[in-house]
């Protein structure tokens, strides 16, 4: 059963991220963006990583991505958004691709991982929340600072320009 | 029984076909996906690590300033996307080359 899923969540995250480039709507691609995050977030159930999950869900799902629907809302007509997301030198790309996936499976299967058997799964958030709190404090606090330097900025980039005569 | 292997080869799926999109997408958007794509992928990759590794937190905490990382990031580009897209009316990344002519 648990494989069953597995597979499942595997194969979800593949199409989803396989929809994404090759996808012409960008329409399309934003959903697929959807089914693959979704998918990442079940990974990560079977990792063993529950609050992890949580946060994907949250955060990727519920902010980035309507974030990205609402950018392909606003700058695209709805009339061509059919052929909204043309691929640019493709040749090139999928060249790219081929090689850098290639040598990279290749050496993940050729490499001999020296792996220990997993901890039977327990609840993460105290642990991180005492992680968060002691180790690392520093870049804690430095990721509040860049959210709201990266709020600050977002509105300043994104408002529109008042001129004044 | 699944392997470690298993989830790095997810991850690296993600990570390819997340070049893909960045190298070859014209529409601003769709790069950013393909950030996203690669951001996930490292996420992936990191909680794996440290469930059969390091038997470990470090990992999701890595991953949690990913996550924070990404968010902040697709904040700021989309930003950058609106103003682009009011001054030029145009989203696509091949035609935003004003500072070059």
């Amino acid at each position: 059963m648990g494989e069953i899923v597995f597979i499942a969540l595997a194969v979800g995250t593949t199409v989803g991220a396989g929809v994404v480039a090759f996808s012409k709507n960008i329409v399309y691609s934003a959903f697929a963006l959807l089914l693959s995050f979704f998918c990442v977030a079940g990974l990560y159930v079977f990792l063993a990583a529950d609050f992890v999950a949580a946060t994907q869900v949250i955060v990727y799902i519920g902010g980035i991505l309507v974030l990205i629907l609402f950018g392909v809302m606003l700058t695209e007509k709805i009339e061509k958004v059919n052929i909204s997301n043309q691929a640019l030198k493709p040749f090139r790309a999928w060249i790219l691709l081929i090689v850098s996936g290639g040598i990279l499976i290749a050496a993940i299967v050729k490499t001999n991982w020296i792996t220990k058997a997993p901890l039977p799964p327990t609840p993460t958030t105290g642990e991180l929340g005492n992680a968060f709190l002691t180790r690392y404090l520093l870049p804690f606090e430095i990721a509040s600072v860049l959210l709201l330097v990266a709020l600050i900025g977002a509105i300043i980039a994104g408002r529109k320009e008042v001129r004044r005569k | 029984m699944i392997s470690l292997q298993t989830y790095l080869i997810i991850g690296a799926i993600l990570l390819v076909l997340g070049i893909y999109t960045v190298v070859s997408r014209r529409n601003a958007v769709g790069i950013l996906m393909g950030v996203e794509l690669i951001l996930n992928s490292a996420g992936l990759n990191f909680v794996a690590v440290s469930r059969f590794v390091e038997l470990s937190i470090d990992g999701q905490v890595f991953t949690i300033f990913i996550i924070v990382l990404a968010a902040s990031e697709a904040a700021v580009a989309l930003g950058i996307i609106l103003s682009y897209f009011q001054t030029y009316a145009s989203v696509y990344a091949d035609r935003a080359d004003s500072l070059r002519r």
